[in-house]
């Protein structure tokens, strides 16, 4: 294949194979690859960056908007790797036209989820493209966060998978706020920052193995990636994932799967069986976390396979995205 | 392609209706089941509502099935 | 008596009495049986629900030729494919065509370099495209088996309403009946019965696959699509094959009726004919397509944009050995190695009901 096309930025197994032969490949630091934010030491602290673009269309949909997703997004994925979230940076790339009400609208939100979690932007860049490019606005966020609970990063046998809520909301928002099918929905996105959520949990245990927040490829594609990097078997159990009816129907509809889709504010943990229900807890308590429930088990630290038992009984494996064109979500 | 899916009729308005499918909603063109009423359940696909679902029928099925659940744990089964 | 509303425990019941059944088969005739199915959707559903996996051994399910895309011949698929070389046209099709390999390119590549190719959910939103873009043509790649042509009708009664006259569709159509008939005819796979598809029989009707029983002295059940519905059917086909009763038995009478949609019938004869078609794996079959009546030529893709045919470039693709059933899609040596869903050689890897998709995609083991 010789140019890029959309299926490679749709967080699958193309999107996959692009980071690993382009960007793995020359920058090298594999290590950090495997998590949500980077970690490194510097003098006493142990900080975590990450970094992510947000181009999503349209710029406004029900749940929230591109600003609220690019701040939200980057919290997010500091609270996973066990950090506290201290400082954000956003550029803006703005179409020529673009209303300057619906920027101001975009930046209020920006600044009322950064608030939540009492994380500042301290700086910035604007750009402005030409009319035709950029679709109204793209969006990047980097932060930076300091480590308050390294998470152990080994995980045993029979340890339980949580996810802290039900899963595809925010890809079908977005899908029905596109107008696919002409379809009209209550489905709202369930972007939102984790950081109150992850702290409550990693209060409740302190052995928690591993966070990620499942974004583009959804809940399946983050789980098979957790499989292949740290070489466990993980087997799921297909009624005990938490998708919302509204959900299921549309998904039906528009010939998607829910384990594919994005979610916007949602985490998976591997946790110890016995800290469990201490976890459930604790998320259970927030509001973003009310329908967290147990969605699997690690069955073995070897053979790297994510595998999802039936209602039948039977058990198939879970694979990465394949080729699945989606439109732009996140 | 084949598959089509189960919607519940909200609203007939000419050869198009609103329909609902568990909690979405969309319009589909109705002219090959044109006595379809409001409430009815039909089957969608492509756009075009294709089937009037039989509620009786769908009963029947389910309630074939649960005799034979019932069958099984009482140990008279005798297919 | 138990009451019992929990489908899974429903569907693990049914699965039991399957296979107890298929044991009772294996006692009786020494060997088990084979049911073919012959609907992609069929095909897809089976392995996802884990019915396919949970029968090994008991059952064999064989996939027929139920995906609409994998059954259209190489020289059609590049034709309709080439339709983008033209100016001012714009491409719409279902999502299924769009990765589907082309002898010279695919439909996402030539959407890639710059050719308008849109996919649509519905036929009829092609000739709302035609309506807002009256300067270009639109094109329709009509593709389907029975339960899509009266949609396809549809469209064309829209457009004919309406007087759109920069629409048209490429008709590539399949019909159910005159492939069972060539498959039973061939005899090449030995079956027991067959899964009949639930939405072509919902439009067609249960009286159009008596044929099955009364000439060909096979069983068969429409079956619906999700696991309670295909164990259910599987249930019925075992109890005929142990019988040994030819019967054509509706199994789908919540949505399937004997006549099947009469509304949907008038209009796909109203607009199209049959015609022959060319299968792929099996070449021109009578009768066995639908196309458009000669009084609707300016709707008639082919007659307004003749393509010539080129010869296809050869490939190692079997698909049209796993349409007729006659291999298993590991069985081919692409599979998995140089065809892959994400690098397909054949439509079958790539279609949404395709059964190299749907090993590869429910079923593969590594």
């Amino acid at each position: 294949m010789e140019r890029i096309t959309l299926a490679h930025g749709d967080g699958g197994e193309l999107a996959h194979k692009l980071i690993t032969d382009v960007f793995v490949s020359t920058f090298r630091n594999e290590r950090h690859a495997k998590f949500d934010a980077a970690t490194f030491a510097l003098g006493t602290h142990e900080l975590a960056v990450t970094t992510d673009s947000f181009v999503i269309k349209p710029i406004f949909f029900p749940g929230g908007n591109i600003g609220k997703l690019a701040v939200a997004g980057t919290i997010n994925d500091l609270a996973v790797v066990g950090a506290i979230p201290k400082v954000l940076t956003c550029s803006f790339i703005i179409e020529e036209g673009f209303p300057i009400r619906h920027l101001k609208t975009v930046v209020q939100s920006m600044a009322e989820e950064a608030k939540k979690t009492n994380v500042a932007i301290v700086a910035g860049d604007t750009k402005v493209v030409e009319r035709g490019s950029a679709d109204g606005l793209y969006i990047n966020t980097t932060g930076i966060g300091i480590i308050s609970h390294p998470l152990e990063r080994n995980m045993d046998e029979g340890d339980s998978v949580i996810v802290s809520g039900s899963v595809g909301d925010h890809g079908v928002a977005v899908l029905v706020a596109r107008g696919e099918l002409g379809l009209v929905s209550t489905i709202e996105s369930d972007c939102t920052s984790l950081y109150p959520l992850v702290a409550k949990a990693l209060e409740a245990s302190q052995r928690i193995r591993l966070m990620r927040d499942p974004t583009r490829g959804g809940l399946a594609t983050t789980l098979v990636e957790i499989c292949e990097d740290f070489g466990v078997t993980i087997e799921l159990e297909e009624e005990c994932i938490p998708v919302k009816r509204e959900v299921k129907g549309a998904c039906e509809l528009l010939g998607f799967d829910p384990l594919y889709l994005a979610n916007e504010g949602k985490v998976v943990m591997i946790v110890p069986k016995e800290d469990e229900q201490a976890v459930l807890d604790a998320l259970r308590s927030q509001p973003e976390g009310k329908d967290a429930a147990v969605i699997g088990t690690v069955r073995a630290t070897n053979k790297g396979q994510l595998l999802l038992r039936t209602p039948l009984g039977t058990t198939r494996r879970l694979y990465r995205l394949t080729g699945l064109m989606l439109p732009r979500i996140c | 392609m084949c598959v089509g899916v189960p919607a519940k009729v909200l609203h007939i308005e000419g050869f198009s209706a609103l329909v609902d499918v568990m909690g979405s909603q969309m319009n589909v063109g109705i002219i090959f089941v044109p006595e379809v009423k409001i409430g009815d359940y039909v089957i969608v696909h492509a756009g075009q509502a294709m089937s009037i679902i039989d509620e009786q029928y769908a009963q029947e099925s389910l309630e074939e099935w649960r005799k034979l659940v019932d069958a099984r744990s009482d140990g008279s089964l005798n297919t | 008596m138990l009451e019992v509303t929990d489908h899974s425990t429903l569907s693990q019941t049914l699965l039991q009495e399957v296979k107890t059944l298929a044991d009772r088969f294996q006692q009786t005739f020494g060997r088990i049986p084979s049911f073919m199915e012959v609907c992609g959707s069929h095909t897809m559903a089976l392995a996802r629900t884990g019915v396919k996996k949970a029968l090994e051994g008991y059952v064999r399910l064989i996939s027929g030729p139920g995906c609409p895309v994998c059954v259209t011949d190489q020289v059609t698929i590049d034709a309709m494919i080439s339709l983008t070389d033209g100016v001012n046209r714009i491409i719409c099709t279902f999502g299924d065509m769009v990765r589907v390999p082309g002898s010279y390119g695919t439909l996402m590549q030539a959407k890639t370099e710059g050719k308008d190719v849109r996919v649509v959910y519905s036929p009829v939103d092609a000739v709302r495209i035609a309506e807002q873009h009256p300067h270009q043509e639109v094109i329709f790649l009509g593709i389907g088996f029975e339960t899509t042509i009266p949609i396809l009708a549809a469209a064309v009664k829209e457009a004919e309403e309406k007087q759109v006259r920069n629409f048209s569709m490429w008709m590539s159509t399949k019909l159910v009946e005159p492939i069972l008939r060539q498959l039973l005819h061939d005899g090449e796979v030995a079956l027991d019965g067959f899964l009949l598809p639930g939405h072509v029989s919902m439009v067609m009707g249960r009286k159009h696959f008596e044929f099955l029983a009364t000439e060909y002295n096979m069983p068969a059940v429409i079956s619906g699509f999700e696991a309670l519905d295909m164990l259910s059917a599987l249930r019925h086909l075992l109890l005929l094959s142990l019988e040994q009763r030819a019967v054509v038995l509706n199994d789908y009478k919540s949505v399937v009726t004997e006549q099947g949609n009469v509304q949907a019938k008038y209009w796909m004869n109203h607009y199209f004919t049959l015609c022959d078609e060319a299968w792929r794996g099996i070449g021109v079959i009578f009768d066995s397509g639908m196309d458009f009546k000669s009084e609707y030529n300016q709707f008639n893709a082919k007659v307004k944009f003749p393509i010539p045919t080129r010869e296809p470039r050869r490939t190692k693709c079997r698909c049209g050995e796993v349409i007729r059933g006659l291999i298993d899609p590991p069985q081919c040596a692409l599979f998995g190695r140089a065809c892959t869903p994400l690098n397909p050689i054949g439509p079958c890897m790539v279609s949404s009901e395709g059964s190299c998709a749907a090993y590869y995609q429910y079923m593969r083991e590594e």
